[in-house]
């Protein structure tokens, strides 16, 4: 029984919000599949939730996919103990809000051992507070299934991976060995011990994100919007001074200066950028004529080429 | 620009490029789906090189990610002094150690007329499961040849592949161009060979184009500096213009992904729309069972919906307490999909071990999960296009099948829905794919005899049917034949009760 309705008929006029364009309605529709393929066919999946704006629509599409029931798996957030303040408090804000169960986990044995981005450089602290971090909570909760906001279009290693993306007993990931994926049909048979990495985002670009943000109407952390703040800068980076931990080096000097962030992880290894944008529109003009790729700002992924697929192989999500 | 200018337009001079006057790619209007591309081929035959090319002559390589790969190139660079762009694409470190590509990689890039999703597929036979994970979504192919070194077997495979999975646009993409000195007669040979090649498979749908994917001439900028022979598109005007899969032509199916219950008053049925469409009212069946209910509503986030059409994510709520579960398909009452205990389908070996007869496999299709035992029929052989008969098919192969269920199975065919036509296999020792496969028909009882109106029955002399059996054409397709002799009463009966 074909209807062959005419596209406008097919929004409810009660609604408010416009219809989403066409390509945007089919992102949200494949998250939306996903999400809910692997809540049916997984024992305890968990979501990862970063606090950035990537996890901000992957939780507004879950709560789309489960609606009118609740989110029905916790959300886990590695807290590293250096994130920005504005991002614990929103997180906390979203749980409220929203109703949500939230794990955190911190790594013990880095926090005994005081595992700081200053004093044991980027790397080693990713590899223990986040990398360890995370396989910690993981095993610890016995999840089989873990969602995350990753993007095909942020790395070169990313591109390469699957929705439904296969980790042993150790959560490695085999680049060399995925699982074929055809069509839409996920294969989620796994062994106990194993688990599946799955990406609802994967075929989203940061344009898409910053469009879906504006067009649902997606809470999102105030940092990413340009305003005056107080900055110190350091190896080429403009880190966010307001956290007291933060110890002035010889030869720096705090400043203010209008600015946002185009990404959000730990304070001390996330790079701003001038920017004056403070709407969305704003934002994604900027995007739309910048130079440079998102993940620019980051210091993790500036070690080497190929860094983001060995803490991949790692566990790193 | 002319070739040369290009090869002059260094890296850390990237302004050289975007100096150029006729096309400067603005953002695409997304007003419709992205067009979904894969590139394929033999090995080296350029894909990368090619992807990585039109990543960067529409401006989706930023500055960072520039500079990372001249740092990346350095050392590997060509005579040409050019980067290689296939590190854009080759994002794993086993990839850049040995120049290959191992696995798809998905990229995504816009012009100013539509956005595009491609992805990159390996050459090497080893790894043609992660071709075939591609191509199983993909609106158009675009298939690589070096000019030096023409068709392939493995350009075959790739072909065969991308057609079994129903991809009906192909660009031939006749690389490295610059490397036979543009030689025009070359390139037109190579295009009749594939034209024929194609047209074996049933495709019309052809642009064959000269090209250097390392020089980028006739990708997104023309090459008519060193061909001015070749009048016809670069690549991405044919890209632009290329059609996006079209809606599919049966009837409403929803495939049940889970129940949703969250109070005693609410109990609604979450699916993808996989075919046709639904509103409040419609009769609807829910299969295996045959029960029968009408749609009361459909539940989004976003309020309640008066109607969803194919591809929409949907919350459905029936008028009544019917047992449905995940796994069941709730379809349009009179426009049913098939159901039934046995199948015939192609489908494509992707593992080492095969797919061996007799044994037992997970099937699943849409949300739904099953037990299937597989009986090859035949393989494809890529060299002559001939199907031979085959008791097992080996890695890569291309084999037709019958599939036999212990509980009714709900397929369309592939031809008419593509996602409730197409299946993977899993082995339940490995819990790996080693399969993906598309329906054919259904299988009636009696072996050999496929879905409605597909069959005739002939009588013919004995010795006419005998020289008819010894044909090429008939070996090549006896197991999808039944033969009974009778003598001319008998038949004459027979023919007499179906006419009657
Ligand atoms: N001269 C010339 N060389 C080219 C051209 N296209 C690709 N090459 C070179 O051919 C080699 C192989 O290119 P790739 O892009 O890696 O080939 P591929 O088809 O992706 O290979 P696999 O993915 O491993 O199957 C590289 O050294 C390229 O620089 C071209 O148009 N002209
Ligand atoms: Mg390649």
């Amino acid at each position: 029984m074909p209807h062959n309705l005419p596209e406008t008929e097919l929004h409810n006029p009660q609604s408010t919000k416009p219809p989403l364009d066409p390509h945007l309605k089919a992102l949200e529709n494949e998250a939306i599949h996903i999400f809910r393929e692997v809540a049916a066919e997984f024992e305890r999946p968990v979501m990862l939730y970063s606090i950035g704006k990537d996890s901000s629509v992957l939780l507004h599409l879950a709560r789309k996919a489960f609606y009118p029931g609740r989110v029905p798996f916790p959300l886990l957030h590695i807290d590293t103990g250096w994130k920005f303040q504005e991002m614990i408090a929103f997180r906390d804000e979203m749980v409220e809000k929203y109703d949500l169960d939230l794990v955190v986990h911190t790594n013990p044995r880095g926090a005994a051992e005081n595992v700081t981005p200053f004093s044991h450089g980027s790397a080693l602290y990713t590899d223990i507070m986040k990398t360890e971090a995370l396989r910690q909570a993981l095993d610890a909760g016995q999840y089989d299934a873990a969602f995350g906001g990753a993007r095909r279009d942020e790395e070169a290693s990313r591109a390469k991976e699957r929705i439904y993306s296969f980790r042993t007993p150790d959560h490695r990931w085999d680049p060399r060995n995925q699982r074929p994926e055809l069509w839409n049909i996920y294969n989620g048979m796994i062994r106990k011990g194993e688990s599946v990495r799955a990406f609802p985002l994967s075929n989203w670009t940061e344009v898409d994100i910053w469009r879906y943000i504006q067009a649902e109407e997606i809470p999102i952390v105030p940092l990413y919007f340009a305003k005056k703040r107080p900055i110190v800068e350091r190896d080429g980076m403009m880190i966010l001074a307001e956290d007291p931990r933060l110890e002035l080096l010889p030869g720096e000097a705090k400043r203010e200066e209008v600015i946002r962030f185009r990404t959000l992880g730990c304070f001390p290894l996330t790079g701003a950028i001038r920017s004056g944008a403070t709407t969305l529109n704003d934002i994604i003009s900027e995007l739309e004529t910048a130079t440079v790729s998102e993940r620019q700002g980051r210091a993790i992924d500036r070690d080497q080429s190929g860094s983001m697929e060995k803490k991949k192989r790692e566990g790193y999500f | 620009m002319t070739a040369p200018a290009i090869a002059n337009a260094a890296l850390d001079d990237a302004t050289a490029v975007s100096a150029h006057p006729a096309q400067e790619p603005v953002r695409a209007t997304r007003d419709s789906r992205p067009l979904r591309l894969i590139t394929c081929g033999s090995v080296d035959d350029g894909k990368s090189t090619l992807i990585g090319r039109l990543l960067w002559d529409t401006k989706a390589v930023k500055e960072d990610q520039a500079a990372t790969l001249q740092r990346d190139s350095n050392g590997k660079q060509n005579d040409l002094g050019l980067p290689d762009f296939a590190l854009l694409l080759d994002g794993l470190q086993a990839e850049r150690e040995q120049g290959i590509t191992i696995d798809v990689a998905y990229r995504y890039f816009s012009t100013d007329k539509r956005s595009f999703i491609v992805a990159d597929t390996p050459g090497h036979e080893q790894y043609t499961r992660n071709m075939a994970t591609g191509a199983s979504t993909a609106d158009l192919a675009v298939l690589l040849v070096d000019a030096r070194v023409g068709l392939l077997e493995q350009t075959r495979r790739h072909a065969t592949i991308a057609t079994l999975m129903g991809i009906r646009q192909f660009v031939l993409a006749v690389n490295k161009i610059d490397l036979t000195n543009y030689d025009r007669a070359r390139f037109e040979q190579i295009s009749h060979e594939f034209k024929e090649l194609a047209l074996s498979l049933g495709v019309r749908q052809v642009t064959a184009i000269p090209v250097s994917a390392l020089k980028g001439e006739n990708v997104v900028y023309d090459g008519s500096g060193s061909m001015p022979w070749y009048d016809g598109p670069t690549l991405i005007e044919v890209l632009e213009l290329a059609t996006t899969r079209s809606a599919q032509t049966v009837g409403f199916r929803l495939p049940v992904q889970r129940v949703s219950r969250p109070g005693e008053s609410f109990r609604g049925y979450q699916g993808t729309v996989a075919g046709g469409s639904v509103k409040p009212g419609d009769s609807v069946v829910i299969l295996p069972s045959g029960m029968v209910a009408n749609v009361t509503k459909i539940v989004t986030f976003d309020l309640v919906r008066n109607a969803a059409v194919a591809g929409d994510a949907i919350t459905l709520v029936l008028d009544r307490q019917v047992d449905v579960s995940r796994g069941d398909m709730i379809a349009a009452i009179d426009s049913q999909p098939m159901t039934g205990l046995a199948f015939d389908a192609q489908l494509v070996a992707l593992q080492p071990e095969g797919i061996q007869p007799g044994k037992r496999y997970w099937l699943k299709s849409g949300s739904r999960r099953q037990r299937v035992q597989v009986q090859p029929a035949s393989q494809l052989d890529l060299k002559t296009g001939k199907w031979n008969h085959a008791d097992e098919l080996p890695m890569n192969a291309i084999g037709k099948v019958h599939l036999f269920f212990d509980e009714q199975a709900i397929f369309d065919a592939y031809e008419q829905n593509r996602t409730t036509g197409a299946f993977i296999l899993i082995d339940p020792d490995t819990n790996n794919t080693v399969a993906g496969g598309m329906i054919t028909a259904k299988r009636a009882a009696l072996g050999g005899i496929h879905a409605e109106e597909s069959r005739v029955i002939l009588s013919l002399p004995a010795d006419l049917a005998d020289q008819l059996m010894a044909t090429e054409l008939f070996a090549g397709r006896r197991e999808d034949v039944e033969v009974r002799r009778v003598n001319a009463g008998k038949a004459a009966e027979i023919i007499d009760a179906i006419d009657g």
